[in-house]
């Protein structure tokens, strides 16, 4: 256990750093069909593409900004004056040695090629707009999986890429998956063959390191029958005083049999909005989990969701949410069943501290003409100190006579009387509210891989450390 | 040999004054025994000695070795010495008393330093097995679903740990059946010695068969109004505080 502590000494800044960075390419401020040819043109995109996006541009314009149910908050975002690329060049290094030093430095600080060499399959690395580095062990390479950046993988892999790009999550689907369309760029693209089970996680680490900027990865994950494989996702920012974006499409699907989980552990500084849409497309006997640590940011709207497609799918969101002061973070998740017998399950866990605000909204469906379908749907949440705030909006509609449904939900308090008993044993106030937390959410963190589980520990002291005054 | 001291401590909550000008002195070595009618402010004694945030001195000082510990926090009070056994402790849902213990034996560490896990098991075996605790209660959450003579029992447990230099027992009896009284006494005695003193609030001369004081103090009114050896208390009980009242009352009457 100490052992992997000091192993894993990152992020004891909360990313809070920057190095300065001369940026090659540089589609100035604002979204325009202009910034669109200019993206299309340094990647060299094919035509498809640079339309796809033409047409998300209109439809970010077309559709409303969602703030009558989440938050007038979002009103102060100014798309123009957001910087939508920036970046060094657009093709990845295979190997660290060649990632430029300016760029290097911040993953190094971050610990990212340490990990990389303990304990991941791959790693792809991005710095603002485009992937600095991404590499695959040679291993994983060999039996046959594919993990490039969105950019590669729609040039290189047509075939699959584009049978399910923009599919599991339509371009319309909301704002902010339409910006997506329109601006996006880095990400992951992976292609896990049949059959395969990829032993070790492959992970991603997005930095943002501009100011004024706006990050639009892109992810695309296909596990095809009977595949596994485990994605984790890291990111931050430094902290700036003005309003950084990031705004992330993910899409998952797994093919008949196959399992994916994907994991973020989310460390944004909070400058950032935090606006992701995430959905899985579950086919027969298929899995689809997320695992979901919210932490920082000044405003979280993410609900991951699961479209179980298949008979006996089963979809799974596991979320840890912690608002800090100032911070909002709403979050939640969606389960549209839509075979016999699929099964959804929803765990969500919310810490709200200060004057921090916790949302769960969750969205399960399911039809009248299913049967044999099951959903359990737990919401808990703790609040540090009476300015705290939660709130849940669990929408749950199970229509027919065949299904079955379960929702619990529980609020508890860390109270001043708790705070000083602990303190009373020698624990100081950040150490107390970082033990109860840690308590509140330990029953999820056992699922997480060793790895994370301890560097979430970790951002959770950093967090209470810096919420007492 | 090192003292707790009270100097005409004056403590209020709201504008209402609970402690009147109390004073009092444990040297390490020694157990007091303080008993009082309900209300009289005997928990607010304690938690005041502890730093509990609700309580203002509005006048008088609490001295531990000589220095005066009123501007500190809790927890830097308890990592000194202090350890405040609740009348009324506190359910910390999640938290093991395992991983409890474990953090605020860690928290007295100077940084960069780990507490040695196998060393730490075998003395919290070894203090469970004195208080009579089964080892299950390790990964049960603090207080959380604890009987009342279990709570006051893992009370004494953490003391046991944290090998304080002044403990405050805020009515540890209370709640206790008969073997459970004689098992806890027990651990509390094998922590009495010559570097540890002790504040031991009780309503029942009982405790004090088992826990022998050195010196008794009687507390009306947010004061101390009488104290002397162990006797004093088997007079409270065949008595009661009628007598110590008296002189409050022609106080008011005056
Ligand atoms: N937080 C508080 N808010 C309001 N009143 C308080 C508070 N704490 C103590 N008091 C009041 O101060 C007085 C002394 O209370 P305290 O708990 O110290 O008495 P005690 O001597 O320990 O009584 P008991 O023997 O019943 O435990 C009581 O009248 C009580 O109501
Ligand atoms: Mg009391």
């Amino acid at each position: 256990m100490s052992d992997t502590q000091t192993q894993l000494e990152i992020d004891r800044e909360k990313g809070n750093f920057r190095y300065d960075v001369d940026y090659e390419f540089d589609a100035g401020t604002g979204l325009t069909e202009k910034t669109i040819d200019y993206i299309c043109d340094v990647k060299g995109e094919p035509d498809w593409i640079r339309e796809f996006r033409k047409d998300a541009l209109r439809k970010f314009h077309e559709k409303p900004m969602p703030t009558h149910w989440a938050s007038k908050d979002l009103e102060n975002i100014v798309f123009d004056n957001i910087r939508y690329y920036l970046s060094q060049g657009q093709k990845p290094k295979r190997s660290w040695d060649e990632v430029p030093e300016d760029v290097k430095r911040t993953f190094e600080r971050l610990g990212i090629p340490e990990q990389e060499r303990k304990f991941l399959a791959g790693v792809e690395a991005q710095f603002d707009s485009e992937a600095a580095y991404s590499n695959i062990k040679e291993a994983v390479g060999k039996q046959g999986v594919i993990f490039v950046g969105s950019t590669e993988g729609l040039k290189e892999h047509p075939e699959i890429f584009r049978k399910w790009f923009g599919k599991v999550i339509p371009t319309g689907d909301n704002k902010f998956s339409a910006l997506n369309s329109a601006a996006f760029s880095g990400g992951s693209f992976i292609y896990v063959p049949p059959g395969v089970k990829v032993s070790h996680p492959l992970q991603a680490y997005f930095r943002i390191n501009a100011e004024n900027f706006g990050q639009f990865e892109r992810t695309l994950i296909i596990a095809d029958e009977g595949a596994e494989v485990t994605y984790m996702e890291g990111c931050t920012a430094p902290k700036f005083d003005t309003a950084t974006l990031h705004s992330a499409v993910v899409e998952l699907v797994a093919l008949k049999g196959a399992k994916i989980q994907y994991i973020t552990v989310q460390n944004w500084s909070n400058n950032v909005f935090n606006l992701v849409t995430k959905r899985g497309l579950a086919m027969e006997d298929a899995e689809v989990k997320w695992i979901d640590c919210n932490i920082g940011s000044r405003l979280t709207m993410k609900y991951p969701g699961v479209v179980m497609k298949g008979r006996r799918a089963r979809g799974e969101v596991i979320s840890i949410a912690l608002a800090g002061d100032g911070q909002h973070q709403d979050t939640g998740a969606k389960m549209i069943h839509a075979a016999d017998d699929t099964t959804s399950n929803i765990v969500s866990k919310s810490i709200s501290v200060g004057t921090g605000r916790a949302t769960y909204r969750g969205m399960v469906n399911v039809p009248r003409h299913l049967k044999g379908c099951k959903n359990n749907t737990e919401c808990d949440a703790l609040l540090i100190n009476t300015n705290s705030r939660t709130d849940t909006y669990p929408a749950i509609t199970v229509r027919g006579t065949g299904n079955a449904c379960q929702h619990e939900a529980s609020v508890s308090q860390v109270s001043e009387e708790q705070i000083f008993y602990m303190q009373q044993r020698g624990l100081t106030e950040g150490q107390a509210m970082s033990l109860s937390v840690n308590g509140f959410i330990n029953d999820l963190v056992r699922e997480f891989p060793m790895e994370y589980s301890v560097e979430l520990k970790r951002l959770i002291d950093l967090e209470m450390e810096g919420s007492v005054g | 040999m090192k003292h707790l001291k009270i100097d005409n401590l004056h403590v209020s909550i709201g504008d209402r004054e609970i402690l009147r000008g109390l004073s009092l002195d444990l040297p390490t070595g020694q157990v007091h025994a303080i008993m009082g009618p309900n209300g009289s402010g005997k928990s607010t004694l304690a938690k005041v000695i502890a730093g509990h945030p609700d309580y203002t001195v509005t006048s008088g000082d609490v001295l531990f070795d000589g220095e005066s510990i009123l501007e500190m926090e809790p927890d830097v009070r308890a990592r000194k010495g202090i350890f405040l056994a609740f009348q009324y402790p506190s359910e910390i849902p999640g938290v093991t008393i395992a991983n409890f213990l474990r953090a605020a034996l860690q928290a007295r560490l100077p940084e960069g330093e780990e507490l040695e896990a196998t060393e730490y098991y075998a003395k919290l075996y070894e203090k469970m097995d004195l208080l009579e605790m089964p080892r299950t209660f390790t990964s049960r959450p603090v207080n959380e679903g604890f009987s009342g003579g279990e709570k006051k029992r893992c009370e004494i447990l953490q003391m046991a740990m944290l090998q304080p230099t002044f403990a405050l027992l805020d009515e540890t009896d209370s709640g206790l059946d008969i073997d459970a009284l004689k098992i806890v006494s027990h651990g509390v005695n094998s922590l009495r010695g010559p570097d540890t003193g002790m504040l031991v609030i009780t309503h029942y001369q009982r405790l004090l068969d088992y826990i022998v004081p050195d010196v008794v103090h009687v507390m009306v009114n947010g004061r101390i109004v009488e104290s002397g050896t162990k006797e004093l208390a088997l007079k409270l009980e065949a008595e009661g505080y009628d007598w110590a009242n008296e002189p409050e009352a022609e106080a008011v009457g005056a």
